[in-house]
């Protein structure tokens, strides 16, 4: 019966508009101005594009305003600063051309409407402006490529050798974390070996696994220490996505990433900073994974250096946690040779 | 072939008696005459219809999918009826979500956007704007449209797919495409995707070695490149990125091909999925990307270049003034289409792909600002001190400038490799695109369409509606995609079915909201549009020969298009297309087939001795 009702009035509503669209045409009929070059519509839409040029230009800095201080996610991260600064730099730049742009456009439609008595200035070509507006957009574009390319150079440079090692593995849909331990190395894993008990698919037979810290319920990084991000996927491509650090890097199934960067503020800063008790540094993922991409999110706990040492202290290595695992490697040497074989498949692989 | 014998056919006859030219037109069967026509006018007219209905579907898709972003909590069971099960418990179900935004993507970009957009007016505009009586050929013209016909009956039906359409967006990265244990569209969906983008690159291929051809080889007397209208120009450079790109596009997924269906792995390496350890090793898929991109990035200058010359033509005309800087404007189409082959690795920043590569990359994309620069400042010139008419595709072509700078600046920030750390896949990547390129593209379109209605139809659309439908979209879009930078600036990650899960995702929430409401009333809008261009097939008003008083030689062809355009011999062409408003004419336009001869007293001194 709604539904009834509501093609009903949908019918209603086209036949009124559809009658106002025959009066309008007839109108105009009846008058002739569809004879005329230009009829008074020629005014109503310059005065049209003015006051379009204004209240838009009103609309779009009022609302920047307003909505301002909930874009603006906090800064947390040395490098973050950079890209910040670099993008309001350029926000002020392409803000003053965008208002100049735009307000020449619409304010020559207005001036240079049409008149009877007016004729159009023949004026096709001059070369001297053609070269000053060439050259101006290519100094501008020569500053801003050169201080893009100083930053880009300073992230993207190899980490420092005493950062804090952390590897995220990408699956659907989730992330899982884990710490190289002691030795500062992360054990050998591969993919043949994953299974519900080792999610990483460790080759436990790799003493390097031994301390290392596995899929630890919370994951922590000190602050003002740089920390490197080792990223990898078992699955799809994901990314490693975090708006606070400015981090932003695929996970690429075959194909070990990295990003590092240097937090500058713990999440007890952040929650006093953003006054929400509950802050969290969240890590999403940013490229389309499948159904539950939406949902893909891990929470990273940023410590003063001391704090993180204590945790990371407290937290058992993998001989402990993965003892099972171990055990198994024992009993059954079988997947030891596989995982040789595989061994030597990768070395070709670089080789080539 | 065809062309060739239309054309001695044609001239034959008209030695004889001019009038003659509708008689072989009636003997034709109607079958070919419409359904399976060689006629560029008809090809341009199915290429047109077909893309405003696939305009309507894409449309539809993301008005469904701005729904759920804007209104998270709210039930849809209302869209039942047409959705069944991909609307579970009252909502979207996740799978399909991905699958209206990535076929929302394909439609847009490929079928309204490339096909709907160069194979219209390309077809409808090069033979009859550089004099000549049909296509190099006509037969390869039809079978442009067919494959593409072929291809959008195919995509259309990977729509119904139990499994679902092709989801893994439209850029279908692998592993998520290629393996249907990641995600159900990658089934038989994704197989569609592939097959029907196939036959879609066969007919650009056909189209565009059609156009390139025509233009080079066929211009009447005295139609020298130099004299040619900006429209053919941007056809013609178009149609050779397509040529240039498209078969990479084939090559790369052609490879995806054996890797889903004959256990190659060229994308593939070191996967576990859905409970087991894949056999691939050694594949990889930055590959895809790099080989994705090499058509991807001239593909979104495929899409506007059209609007370039569209819009050039269209300001000119209706400034009454001559297009400032036309050789200027030739050449920064030329360095557009050149560096849109070498800037494609800016969309893979942060892909894993060595830093050093971004360098370069970055440094080659923000060149490409200068020649669209070049072209902004260019239109800027030609409105200044203009006699400006304010027809509905002049008010379109205005508002394509005004749009084209408004995406165009924020691809100074992306095109910047440390900035796109932090917008890389944010919505302020998805608010720039659909400005610069959708957007824009749209407005060329539609500029386009309202200006040579009257040389399809022979009728004009209706004005009044016309600005209405202007107004209306020119707000929507506006509206629809300058809050989404905010969005974007907020750190939002496009293609998310809501962002809930996430506490630093909460804010946004009313932004979103409008965005949704803005976005549905612009495509409602497109309505007023579709009766408009419906309405005034059967009951527009006739048009009068050269309704917008224009120089190019299309306005020098009969009212009701004719079979060889021309009933005569072709014009010959003696100057630019550009003569608008010159001093000493006695009209404020001096059309290209008017030799100098006929208007001394409008003659520039080094005209004086040209015919």
């Amino acid at each position: 019966m709604i539904t009834l009702a509501i093609i009903l009035s949908l019918a209603l509503l086209g036949f009124i508009l559809y009658l106002l669209f025959r009066i309008q045409v007839l109108s105009s009929i009846f008058r002739g101005s569809y004879k005329k070059t230009v009829s008074t519509s020629n005014r109503v839409n310059g005065i049209l594009f003015v006051l379009f040029l204004i209240l838009g230009m009103g609309a779009f800095f009022w609302s920047f305003g307003v909505v301002k201080k909930d874009f603006m996610q906090p800064v947390a991260s040395v490098h973050g600063q950079w890209i910040d600064e670099l993008f309001w730099t350029t926000m002020i730049i392409i803000g003053i051309v965008f208002v100049i742009t735009q307000v020449l456009l619409f304010y020559y439609s207005y001036r240079y409407q049409y008149k009877d008595n007016q004729k159009a200035y023949y004026y096709p070509h001059n070369n001297k402006l053609e070269v000053i507006w060439t050259m101006i957009p290519a100094v501008v574009m020569a500053v801003l490529v050169f201080s893009g390319w100083k930053a880009w150079t300073k992230i993207t440079n190899p980490a420092p050798a005493d950062a804090v090692v952390v590897e995220i593995l990408g699956k659907q849909f989730n992330w899982l974390v884990r710490y190289p331990g002691r030795d500062n190395e992360l054990g050998l894993v591969k993919h043949t070996l994953i299974d519900a008990s080792n999610e990483f698919g460790y080759d436990v037979r790799d003493k390097k696994s031994m301390d290392d810290i596995v899929a630890p319920s919370e994951f922590h990084i000190p602050k003002g220490k740089a920390v490197l991000f080792k990223i990898r996927s078992r699955d799809v491509i994901h990314d490693v996505w975090q708006p606070n650090w400015n981090v932003n890097m695929h996970a690429v199934p075959g194909m070990p990433t990295r990003f590092w960067f240097v937090p500058t503020k713990t999440t007890a800063e952040m929650a006093t900073e953003t006054g929400n008790p509950d802050f969290k540094y969240e890590i999403a993922c940013s490229q389309i994974c499948g159904q539950g991409h939406f949902a893909m999110r891990i929470v990273v706990i940023v410590d003063e250096p001391e704090d993180y040492n204590e945790w990371l202290a407290a937290q058992k290595p993998f001989s402990e946690t993965g003892a099972e695992l171990f055990a198994k490697a024992m009993e059954t040497p079988a997947p030891i040779v596989s995982a040789e074989k595989e061994v030597k498949t990768e070395e070709v692989k670089a080789a080539l | 072939m065809a062309s060739t014998d239309i054309t001695l056919h044609q001239d034959v006859h008209h030695t004889h008696d001019a009038h003659d030219t509708d008689h072989d037109h009636h003997d034709q069967h109607w079958l070919f005459k419409y359904i399976f026509s060689q006629d560029h006018k008809v090809i341009a007219k199915q290429f047109l219809i077909t893309g405003i209905i696939w305009a309507f579907i894409g449309g539809a898709l993301s008005s469904i999918f701005r729904i759920q972003l804007g209104w998270p909590q709210a039930t849809v069971a209302w869209l039942e009826p047409i959705l069944g099960k991909w609307v579970e418990g009252g909502k979207l179900s996740t799978e399909f979500y991905l699958a209206m935004v990535t076929m929302h993507g394909t439609i847009m970009v490929f079928f309204v956007l490339t096909a709907g957009l160069s194979g219209t007016f390309s077809n409808l505009l090069i033979p009859l704007q550089i004099g000549a009586r049909d296509m190099a050929s006509g037969f390869m013209n039809m079978l442009s449209y067919w494959f593409f016909f072929l291809s959008s009956v195919i995509m259309f039906l990977s729509l119904f797919l139990e499994t679902g359409p092709a989801s893994a967006g439209w850029t279908i990265y692998p592993p998520l495409s290629a393996l249907p244990q990641a995600i159900s569209g990658s089934g038989a969906g994704m197989t569609m995707w592939i097959a029907a983008m196939a036959f879609f690159i066969i007919s650009s291929l056909l189209g565009s070695i059609n156009y390139i051809t025509t233009v080079i080889n066929l211009r009447t007397v005295g139609m020298s490149m130099t004299k040619l209208p900006l429209t053919i120009w941007a056809f013609f450079l178009t149609a050779v990125l397509g040529v240039l790109s498209f078969p990479v596009l084939l090559s790369c997924v052609l490879l995806l091909i054996f890797d889903r269906s004959f256990g190659t792995s060229f994308y593939l390496s070191e996967i576990y999925v859905g409970g087991e350890a894949l056999a691939n090793v050694g594949g990889s898929p930055i590959l895809f990307q790099h080989l994705f991109w090499f058509l991807g990035h001239p593909e979104v200058y495929i899409v506007i270049l059209p609007g370039f010359g569209i819009v050039s033509e269209i300001i000119a005309t209706n400034a009454r003034k001559p297009i400032f800087g036309y050789r200027a404007m030739i050449g920064s189409m030329l360095g557009i289409s050149l560096l849109s082959f070498i800037v494609w690795a800016h969309h893979m920043f942060v892909s894993g792909m060595n830093p050093f590569l971004g360098s370069v990359f970055m440094f080659l994309t923000l060149i490409i600002a200068v020649p669209s620069a070049v072209k902004v400042f260019n239109w800027l010139a030609t409105l200044w001190r203009g006699n400006i008419v304010f027809t509905v595709p002049m008010l379109f072509s205005i508002g394509f400038v005004s749009l084209f700078i408004s995406g165009g600046l924020t691809g100074i920030i992306l095109g910047n490799s440390a900035l796109d750390i932090k917008f890389h896949n944010t919505y302020f990547v998805v608010a720039h695109f659909h400005l610069v390129m959708a957007s824009s593209a749209f407005f060329g379109m539609f500029a386009g369409v309202y200006h040579w209605y009257p040389k399809m139809f022979g009728r004009m659309m209706d004005e009044k509606l016309g600005y209405v439908h202007f107004w209306l979209t020119f707000l929507g879009v506006y509206f629809t995609f300058m809050p989404m930078h905010y969005v974007g600036i907020a750190g939002f990650p496009r293609r998310y079915y809501s962002y809930t899960s996430f506490d630093m995702f909460n804010t946004m929430g009313n932004i979103q909201m409008f965005i949704s409401v803005s976005a549905i009333i612009a495509w409602l809008g497109q309505f007023i549009f579709a009766f408009n261009f419906v309405y005034s097939m059967f009951r527009g008003r006739r048009a009068p020969q050269n309704p917008w008083r224009s120089n190019t030689l299309e306005w020098t062809t009969p009212v009701q298009g004719i079979h060889g355009n021309w009933p005569g011999a072709i014009p010959a062409v003696y100057r630019w297309p550009y003569d608008y408003s010159k001093p000493g004419a006695e009209d404020d336009f001096i059309p290209q087939h008017i030799p100098y001869a006929q208007t001394p007293s409008s003659n520039l001194p080094h005209e004086k001795n040209l015919p």
